[in-house]
């Protein structure tokens, strides 16, 4: 049977335009401080994941670059790519590498720097993200296109409108703009979101994540190092996956991410949760709101809401603190930002520092029961992980 | 509305692209190096000194017959005689029966849109386009088609539309695919 698994430490950068910084010394900033809140040292280490999607990036072989620099060099290495969810894929191949007893400790880190390209080839490159010769070489469709088409079938099936999904944007940038990590750090109200310009009609800018740099650093250690190591390691007690068809045209409907739901029936499983108690059981979750719909569908595919009541969820503003279940207090990809392949890894260190009471006090989930969800997509539906962590062991 | 309004994505990104790569050559020429400060932050960058195209070949000599077929104004799927399993985007094996070699079935030109979007921010490739929209359209057989709807006003369109496909030109690039047709 495999071994209990804890998160150790974590390190998240500034997410934003860094253009300050290189790829290599973009990553050592969060690995260094996941690093010092671990308290080891880089030959601790026994293997590390690196999530890079890059392409828009110079680096081909980011995963070691990134490792000379950061001085842990010959602990064998590898780079995975599952789209927005790279970040998510690396801590699962960590996890495996840990629970296996292969290493005793490992680091996923995930790094983007989106910037080192024109916005128009990044539009290109993440357009491209699906299935190339049959959606992009004739159609042109982009990644705010992709999720268009499921927000132009939810709206028409439940009679939601683009009012009610501004109201995602704006209760993530009221917490981006408490988290001194966001790249906007400005609240929003309906009526900007309602007046940004369409980018792929019916979205938005305002409904959409931006083009962002960064990097975010998770360390894994097995229950017999972690408590050598911490008073207060965070276990991970599931990960979820699933994945769907590349052509968007082989989807059953366009109202709901199948890989999304499947991940987390399959997470909750594991981590043996009732679906039914969800909302009595997690204090705090990190969806992946990459558009505002996407949030939206992570509400019913999670079931926190039932199908077609997820933007009742918004109306009544029942995910902020104090609601059903405060979701995306970080600004989520919305107002912290969306590094495509650190995004993952990003929503575990947010998520570690909630259940240990450590982010700032104004976007502070009140923790009850010690239970935090993280839900990842890579692209559109493509690839889903769904993590589960804890304060407790079982 | 002035030529300056008139121009497309792509005369835009491009101008941009040249006026950065002016700049940047000028502090080269100065600086000896191609180091520049970033002009919103002022941070030093160096641009790549090196450019690469990407432009793909990809194997079609399997399904050959669908862009015969195109140009010859059919749209054609895949069907496995084994399973009767349909294929659309047309594939030569059947993952569900491991059959390979699947015969062609020319598929019905009438279906139901179910969802669409109208892309306004373009990629690069497609910048030279105005703004498009982009429909998936159920055929009686149950397979789906994504493509290029004939409207410029997502509002005309509503899920549940009866649309036509016809075989159509592409221009500028002068080469044959398909499009939706709302039917009226």
């Amino acid at each position: 049977m495999s071994r209990n698994v804890a998160i150790v430490g974590v390190g998240h950068s500034k997410f934003g335009v860094r253009n300050d910084v290189s790829l290599p010394e973009l990553a050592w900033e969060s690995i260094k401080m996941a690093l010092n809140d671990a308290g080891i040292e880089q030959k601790d280490i026994g293997y590390v994941v690196v999530s890079n999607v890059g392409g828009w990036s110079s680096e081909p072989l980011p995963a070691v670059v990134i490792n000379e620099y950061a001085g842990i060099c010959p602990t064998g290495t590898v780079r995975v790519e599952a789209a927005c969810a790279s970040g998510s894929a690396a801590v699962k191949l960590a996890y495996d590498m840990v629970a296996s007893g292969h290493v005793d400790i490992a680091m996923a880190v995930g790094v983007e720097k989106m910037n080192e390209s024109p916005t128009p080839t990044v539009v290109e490159f993440i357009g491209r993200a699906g299935n190339y010769f049959w959606e992009f070489q004739n159609f042109g469709l982009t990644f705010p296109g992709y999720y268009a088409l499921y927000m132009t079938a939810y709206m028409n099936k439940y009679n939601a409108k683009e009012e009610d999904f501004c109201k995602v944007a704006v209760k993530n940038h009221y917490y981006g703009a408490r988290n001194p990590k966001a790249q906007f750090q400005k609240e929003i109200t309906v009526e900007k979101c309602m007046a940004s310009r369409y980018i792929a009609w019916p979205i938005k800018l305002y409904d959409s994540s931006p083009i962002t740099d960064g990097s975010a650093a998770v360390i894994l250690a097995s229950e017999e190092v972690a408590k050598q190591l911490t008073d207060s390691p965070v276990w991970i007690r599931a990960i979820g996956y699933a994945s769907d068809t590349s052509n968007l045209s082989k989807r059953e409907n366009f109202t709901s991410l199948k890989a999304g739901y499947l991940a987390g029936e399959r997470a909750y499983k594991m981590a043996g949760i009732d679906k039914e108690n969800v909302l009595k059981v997690f204090d705090v979750a990190e969806v992946h709101d990459c558009f505002t719909i996407a949030e939206v569908m992570a509400y019913e595919d999670l079931g926190f809401a039932k199908r077609g009541e997820g933007i009742e969820m918004i109306r009544n503003e029942e995910t902020y603190i104090g609601g059903k279940i405060p979701v995306n207090l970080s600004g989520g990809l919305k107002a912290k930002g969306h590094p495509i392949a650190a995004t993952g890894e990003g929503m575990i260190a947010e998520l570690t520092n909630q259940l240990l009471s450590r982010v700032e006090k104004d976007r502070q989930a009140p923790i009850k029961n010690g239970y935090a969800l993280a839900h990842n997509i890579g692209g559109t539906g493509h690839y889903a992980y769904v993590t589960i962590l804890s304060l407790s062991k079982s | 509305m002035s030529k300056e309004e008139k121009k497309t994505m792509k005369e835009m990104y491009d101008s941009q692209m040249k006026q950065f790569f002016e700049f940047v050559e000028s502090m080269k020429k100065s600086l000896g190096v191609p180091m520049f400060p970033d002009m919103k932050t002022g941070r030093a960058q160096y641009l790549d000194q090196r450019e690469i195209t990407l432009k793909f070949v990809i194997s079609i000599e399997n399904i050959k017959d669908f862009f015969n077929a195109l140009a010859d104004g059919k749209l054609l799927a895949t069907k496995c005689e084994n399973c009767n399993e349909i294929y659309f985007p047309p594939q030569r094996d059947c993952p569900k029966c491991k059959a390979s070699g699947l015969g062609w079935i020319e598929l019905s030109r009438e279906g139901e849109l179910i969802t669409f979007t109208q892309i306004n921010v373009k990629p690069y490739s497609f910048s030279h386009y105005d703004d498009y929209i982009v429909g998936i359209v159920r055929l009686p057989e149950g397979v789906n088609v994504t493509a290029w709807v004939r409207e410029k006003d997502p509002r005309k369109l509503k899920p549940g539309m009866k649309m036509r496909l016809e075989i159509v030109k592409r221009e500028p690039e002068n080469y044959y695919t398909y499009e939706w047709v709302p039917v009226k």
